[in-house]
């Protein structure tokens, strides 16, 4: 392997990484605060489907973006309301929200558009293009940091840098502000939360509210990003390759860069590796290629991360008095 | 003008009374969609076609998970329906079982064989049709390099590939090809985000044509080509209007005459069970030329290809046919 194809597989993977990143961010706010959130696919469904068809009727990626958020933290109040007001089951309601989402975007872009639930191809400004950043052309001819700037670093559209930046901005708000601190202790412990004068409601909400965000993000990037178009269950279970990646980081944000940075490449690794005959062994078939990032995630979770402790009060609803 | 209506009512009448015991076809679409822009959707346009043309509703059912398949078709079965056409190699399991039970009721089947006396099992050479976009992609590639971008990995995709590469070398002998799997579940039929990478990772290599097989995950090739500004070749519909310019040609494969000619068999009665090999011979299958392509193909590209399909149909050119051997000669 040269250095180029190392870059374009990275290339890739940072290209399969950003939804899932962005969805695992989207549960790191949820789960840190109590709520389970096992409805990141159903959000990030819903914010696909509803990104494709703004953007589609509209012609604008920014109007597609804004209803995609809209929708995403809609599903996320309805999650809110029932496991945070109506003190119900989380995970209950978390299924709840996926099978709305599933049949709702099947049923809606069908009877809309009539194109078998899929929302009209995207043409031009209605999706986030590729942003080339400044001087790449320029640098692209520079050995070893030429194709590294130019192809790995620029290029990407708008919602891959914004995935980057939400890493550290997510560390920062969670580890160095008054919210942050309240965010991890409400869900360790609501009690304590509550005796200090906070409204443990309140708190949790936000946190759902920014899980929606999230998740809209999330979602758009499917359908007017790196597609043309919102087709039939497109998030195909990332919401929850999302949720492994966050038990994997252990509810912390630069880990989680790093699971799902891990997700993407071992996916870029299995697309680039098919068809390629390795000296010694010859073709390797198309079906390892494709279970090997279910066989490394195995072996990694098995070995060596070691145990993953989540928030204690956890799927817990909060109970101020009895 | 009350006359007028009257007669007209009683022709219907009469038409419907002719025909009702007859006629009342269903078809059962893959997964994938009636509207997949491909495979399905051809079959729709043949069962469109036979609505407007004999004026006889049809009913159709669009599958969301592979255990719908017998119950869709035994419903149709059931409520009378005749002929009942399955489309996709899928069916063939579930089709099987349910002709056995209503050995009245007409069935027909896309891609696969059903040996029973009351089924029709349609093929199509879809090597033929493939040997000549590879002639096509290996003639308009000015890197020597294509690929092709398959939905799920079975014997059929294989024997598009195989026809395909074949026709690349036979333009272009030191032409390397790039052939890239979706997957092994039917996910792969729809999976446009997967397939976008597929194309991604061939173009980053240096191919600069693209073939896929690949239903709903084809869209995703074709997007990425056009947004690679590299060339992209469609299958089953004509796909050259999806992005104009940027689709070289569509490998056609005429589900639509199939599925028309099995209705309307019914309605002549003029059916027949047993096996319709469907090859370039029979047009059943072939290239698209359109407007929106015109201009990516020259005219010399245009008889070299009309030259072939002679030749295949003549039996000059013998296109290997990989479900034959479960091999391919070239690579």
């Amino acid at each position: 392997m040269d250095l180029l194809t190392i870059v374009l597989v990275v290339d890739s993977a940072i290209r399969l990484a950003t939804p899932l990143l962005l969805a695992c961010l989207a549960g790191l706010f949820s789960e840190r605060s109590g709520i389970f959130d096992i409805g990141l696919e159903g959000k990030m469904l819903g914010a696909a489907f509803a990104a494709g068809a703004a953007a589609g009727v509209t012609g604008s990626a920014w109007l597609g973006l804004l209803v995609a958020i809209m929708v995403s933290v809609l599903l996320a109040l309805i999650h809110g309301f029932a496991s945070i007001t109506q003190r119900g089951n989380q995970i209950v309601s978390g299924v709840a929200i996926n099978f709305l989402a599933a049949g709702l975007t099947a049923l809606l872009g069908q009877a809309w558009f009539h194109q078998g639930g899929r929302t009209p191809q995207l043409l031009g400004d209605a999706r986030f293009k590729s942003l080339t950043l400044p001087g790449a052309d320029a640098l692209a001819g520079v050995p070893v940091l030429g194709p590294v700037y130019s192809e790995l670093i620029s290029g990407h559209n708008l919602l891959v840098y914004v995935a980057a930046a939400a890493v550290p901005l997510t560390w920062w708000v969670v580890y160095r502000t008054r919210f942050g601190l309240r965010l991890r202790a409400v869900g360790e412990n609501p009690a304590a939360v509550d005796t200090a004068g906070i409204s443990v409601t309140w708190l949790r909400y936000r946190a759902v509210i920014i899980c929606g965000v999230l998740c809209g993000l999330a979602g758009s990037y499917l359908s007017i990003a790196q597609s043309a178009g919102f087709i039939v269950n497109m998030t195909a279970g990332k919401g929850f390759i999302a949720l492994a990646a966050l038990i994997f980081s252990k509810w912390r944000p630069w880990q989680a860069l790093g699971a799902c940075f891990l997700f993407g490449l071992l996916d870029a690794i299995a697309i680039r590796l098919q068809g390629v005959i390795v000296p010694g062994i010859g073709e390797v078939p198309v079906q390892l290629m494709q279970a090997l990032p279910y066989i490394l995630t195995v072996v990694l979770l098995a070995g060596f991360i070691g145990r993953a402790i989540p928030p204690r009060a956890g799927g817990v609803p909060y109970v101020k008095e009895r | 003008m009350r006359l007028k209506w009257l007669a007209a009512a009683a022709a219907l009448v009469f038409a419907g009374q002719a025909f009702a015991a007859e006629v009342k076809p269903a078809v059962v679409y893959d997964l994938g969609g009636k509207f997949d822009k491909s495979f399905n959707e051809a079959a729709y346009a043949g069962a469109e076609r036979f609505k407007s043309e004999a004026g006889i509703e049809y009913r159709d059912f669009e599958i969301q998970n592979d255990s719908q398949r017998e119950q869709a078709l035994r419903n149709f079965a059931r409520r009378g329906h005749n002929p009942v056409v399955g489309i996709g190699f899928s069916q063939a399991q579930a089709l099987e079982k349910v002709a056995k039970e209503f050995p009245d009721t007409k069935f027909a089947i896309v891609d696969m064989v059903v040996d029973l006396p009351n089924v029709r099992s349609i093929i199509f050479k879809e090597h033929e049709g493939s040997y000549l976009v590879g002639m096509l992609a290996a003639m308009a590639s000015k890197t020597g390099k294509v690929g092709f971008v398959g939905g799920m990995d079975i014997p059929l995709i294989r024997k598009f590939a195989c026809g395909y590469v074949q026709g690349v070398k036979a333009v272009d002998p030191d032409a390397e090809i790039y052939q890239n799997m979706t997957g092994t579940t039917g996910a792969a039929w729809n999976d446009p985000v997967k397939g976008g990478e597929l194309a991604k990772s061939q173009f980053d290599r240096g191919a600069d044509v693209v073939y896929h097989a690949a239903g709903g995950t084809g869209l995703g090739v074709l997007q990425a080509a056009a947004d690679a500004g590299k060339l992209g070749i469609g299958v089953d519909s004509n796909q050259n209007g999806m992005h104009p310019g940027s689709v070289l040609t569509s490998m056609l494969k005429r589900v639509d005459n199939a599925v028309f000619k099995a209705f309307d068999d019914v309605k002549n009665d003029t059916w027949t069970a047993g096996f319709d090999v469907l090859g370039l011979a029979e047009n059943g299958v072939g290239w698209a030329l359109d407007d929106n392509n015109k201009a990516l193909v020259t005219d010399d590209m245009k008889a070299a290809l009309d030259a072939a399909s002679q030749k295949i149909i003549s039996g000059e050119i013998a296109v290997h046919d990989y479900m034959s051997d479960d091999t391919c000669p070239a690579s």
